[in-house]
């Protein structure tokens, strides 16, 4: 038989993140049976309803977030290993603490949606079917990379995901495009198309949700507002800082983004709007990067330590979901230990793959400019004599 | 036409011409366009028919193939190139836009990588200044950087160069800009036959390819012939052609500049100078460059038009390789470049009359040309 248990909210402490529940279980842990309660400021509406605050999830579901979430900082802090160890050139901005929006939304979704989003994607080309060697061997710049090696660390892309995009606002356009093509062959599915608080000032950001708007596109746009462009912080460069709100005719929704339930909550209310026909909406997802903008920033002198350690300790998106997971008693913590492990087993595993994996044939310089057995039949390299002729 | 007129034409007064030219460059361009040497065939088309019959047969034959820009719709195109198509096709398929280059390009580009194949109208070439990054950096590198992932079977068009009187920020040429990105097909129609084959070739193109049209050129009438008048009519992307055949230089122009070479070229026949070879580029890239250097080792000159700005342009280029190629051998003079002048254009009409090449300087960078020996 179930139980039921409330508690009242007011008990809960400000700092807490594990909000009270009502927790009943069935048999199957693969039906939707276990019902967490989130906690009341986990969103903020604008021109819309907020969505429930009843999770209704799988115990599969969130073991796999769980799993999810463990793999992807363990496969961003190899990354950033890899990069010390000048295995990984150029850029290479981690998704450290960002954990929660890139899982929350992907158990919302299916894979006929499709995301998009910038240049902090590998969590997301992760979430997004891509195998973790093949995300390392791209950062790599080896053969076995996602892109062939091709195109590093902003440039990562699997059928339903579209990168992986370098100029800053230019994939919320895209993304737009993206849903407009879902509308125009009839799928009834959405885009996500993500971006953050440095690029919501775009001129760009604001043409995409017009368009959406006037077209009623099955766009949702998602604000992953880390608190800092680069360098500066919002309320540096934001004459607004109510991302949520600034898309002015499309309703739209704060969610706290540290808490994967959450994420994935909004994200289903989400893609039921926009599938609806209700056209689009705009999330803004409150989250955290640990680490600087880029492998090139420590991160701390617009910043206080203070701050960064703060949320480390009291808003961790895998910390939150342990703390559920333990208490509603979902898993065992050795089983949760288990995870752990094996995670770690399995991306050192991936980073040996990736290492293996050789560079590119040179050959590979000159494919993929143009479509294959489309293009022009020569391409000129450094000087006459390096001519290459398909 | 008066039999007066005709005459004014025929004859070697540039005073007469030029005239001509200044108080209507449109019927000075009609005039030159009946006296060129186009396919043969009964049928004239204009330009800009020639282009909406493009339009209309692709997006017949492919579904995936639909047309957004400003006014496209419901205003029939701004120069009435769309004319008819949202009538035909109804409004899931022709897309007016809001006045937002940089959003709507990109949201074309985005829908060709999820498997659309969008016609993206820029109103002029120079708006899609707005737009350029997302023509370079996101259709132009795509499939490159994605490791062959991800496709953009795009086509963008729209008028470029020169028009009449509009000034600087309207009258510039991106021939050369687009030309030098990898990635990207750039073509640049003359005539009404060029326009359609070459925008079908563009629309069927899996990559993504830009189309140069001429404001200019949109009202002038062409003869098509019966293979041009099918809906199956395509022109390969990449292959100049050979307007009219001759021994003792190659003038090589593309879009407009076209009809003012084989002007020069006639005129210079005429007056017993020299039998110029005139080579349409049709293609900007991939240049066709196997062309213009087996020209050039039959008659051992050459001389480029286009209206675009002289530095880093396409004559630059077209110089530049034939220097490094066997056809450097073959030239008895330097290669010479006929451009638009490097000012912003001006809007006063005698002062644009310098902004732009025509027949006269052609003829005359073509004699002086002639009258070069190397060693002399």
């Amino acid at each position: 038989m179930f139980s039921t248990q409330k508690i009242s909210l007011a008990k809960v402490a400000a700092k807490a993140f594990i909000t009270p529940l009502t927790v009943r279980t069935f048999a199957s842990s693969a039906a939707r049976n276990v019902s967490i309660n989130l906690h009341k400021g986990s969103f903020e509406s604008y021109n819309c309803d907020a969505p429930s605050l009843d999770v209704e999830i799988s115990k599969d579901e969130l073991v796999r977030m769980y799993k999810s979430m463990v793999t992807m900082r363990r496969m961003e802090m190899a990354s950033d290993g890899l990069y010390k160890a000048k295995l990984i050139r150029g850029f290479c901005h981690l998704c450290t603490g960002q954990e929660a929006v890139a899982v929350g939304m992907e158990t919302a979704l299916t894979a006929e949606d499709n995301i998009i989003t910038a240049y902090r994607c590998h969590g997301f080309t992760y979430m997004r079917g891509a195998s973790i060697t093949s995300i390392l061997a791209e950062l790599l710049g080896r053969k076995a990379g996602i892109s062939g090696g091709k195109g590093g660390s902003m440039h990562m892309f699997t059928p339903n995901f579209f990168g992986g995009n370098g100029i800053v606002g230019a994939q919320v356009p895209l993304g737009a495009g993206i849903a407009f093509a879902q509308k125009y062959k009839g799928h009834k599915a959405a885009t996500f198309s993500l971006y953050g608080d440095g690029a919501s000032n775009q001129g760009q950001v604001f043409e995409a949700y017009n368009m959406a708007k006037l077209w009623e596109l099955p766009a949702v746009f998602v604000c992953e507002n880390n608190r800092y462009g680069m360098g500066t912080a919002a309320n540096r460069s934001s004459a607004n800082t109510s991302y949520f709100k600034r898309g002015d005719y499309i309703p739209g929704l704060r969610v706290n983004g540290m808490d994967v339930l959450a994420v994935h909550q909004a994200v289903a209310y989400a893609k039921e709007w926009t599938v609806s026909g209700k056209g689009p909406l705009l999330l803004e997802m409150e989250t955290y990067r640990y680490g600087g903008h880029s492998m090139s920033d420590p991160g701390t002198t617009y910043r206080t330590r203070e701050e960064i350690q703060h949320m480390r300790s009291n808003n961790d998106p895998i910390t939150g979901l342990k703390q559920r997971l333990l208490e509603f008693n979902i898993i065992t913590e050795d089983e949760m230990k288990a995870i752990d492990k094996a995670a770690r087993v399995e991306v050192d595993q991936a980073v040996e793959e990736a290492k293996a994996s050789g560079e590119p044939d040179i050959s590979e310089f000159w494919t993929q400019i143009y479509q294959k057995g489309s293009g022009v039949p020569t391409a000129r390299g450094r000087e006459p004599e390096e001519f290459h002729h398909y | 036409m008066s039999p007066m007129l005709k005459k004014a034409i025929t004859v070697s007064i540039p005073s007469v011409r030029q005239a001509l030219a200044r108080s209507n460059p449109v019927l000075a361009n009609a005039l030159l366009a009946k006296r060129t040497y186009n396919s043969k065939g009964g049928v004239e088309m204009t330009v800009r028919d020639a282009l909406n019959s493009a339009l209309e047969e692709e997006m017949t034959a492919d579904e995936k193939v639909y047309l957004l820009g400003e006014e496209v719709g419901q205003y029939n195109g701004a120069y009435k190139v769309s004319k008819g198509l949202l009538d035909k096709f109804g409004p899931k398929r022709v897309i007016d836009t809001p006045i937002t280059e940089s959003g709507f390009c990109g949201l074309a580009v985005g829908s060709a990588f999820a498997g659309l194949k969008p016609v993206c109208e820029f109103m002029t070439w120079n708006f899609a200044m707005q737009a350029i990054d997302q023509i370079v950096n996101s259709a132009a590198k795509t499939h490159y950087m994605s490791g062959g992932n991800v496709n953009c079977p795009i086509t963008f068009r729209g008028p470029n160069g020169a028009a009449a009187g509009v000034a600087a920020q309207h009258s510039q040429c991106f021939a050369a800009w687009y030309g030098s990105v990898p990635g990207l097909k750039v073509v640049s129609p003359w005539n009404s036959e060029d326009a359609k084959g070459l925008l079908k070739a563009a629309i069927r193109d899996p990559n993504p390819v830009v189309v140069l049209e001429n404001e200019l050129m949109y009202g002038i009438s062409f003869p098509m012939s019966e293979a041009a008048l099918s809906k199956d009519f395509v022109i390969e992307i990449g292959k100049a052609k050979i307007e009219k055949e001759g021994t003792d230089v190659t003038i090589v122009a593309h879009s407009r500049s076209v009809g003012f070479a084989l002007e020069a070229a006639m005129l210079l026949e005429k007056e017993g100078i020299c039998s110029a070879e005139v080579i349409n580029l049709r293609s900007i890239r991939p240049l066709d460059t196997e062309t213009i250097i087996k020209s050039v080792k039959k008659t051992n000159r050459l001389v480029t038009v286009e209206g675009g700005w002289p530095q880093y342009g396409v004559g630059s280029e077209i110089c530049a390789q034939i220097m490094e190629s066997e056809a450097f051998d073959h030239l008895d003079a330097p290669v010479v470049r006929v451009t638009g002048a490097d000012v912003p254009t001006p809007y006063a009409q005698n002062l644009e009359a310098f902004a732009f090449p025509d027949t006269d300087v052609i003829a005359r960078v073509v004699k002086r040309t002639l009258n070069k020996k190397i060693g002399a």
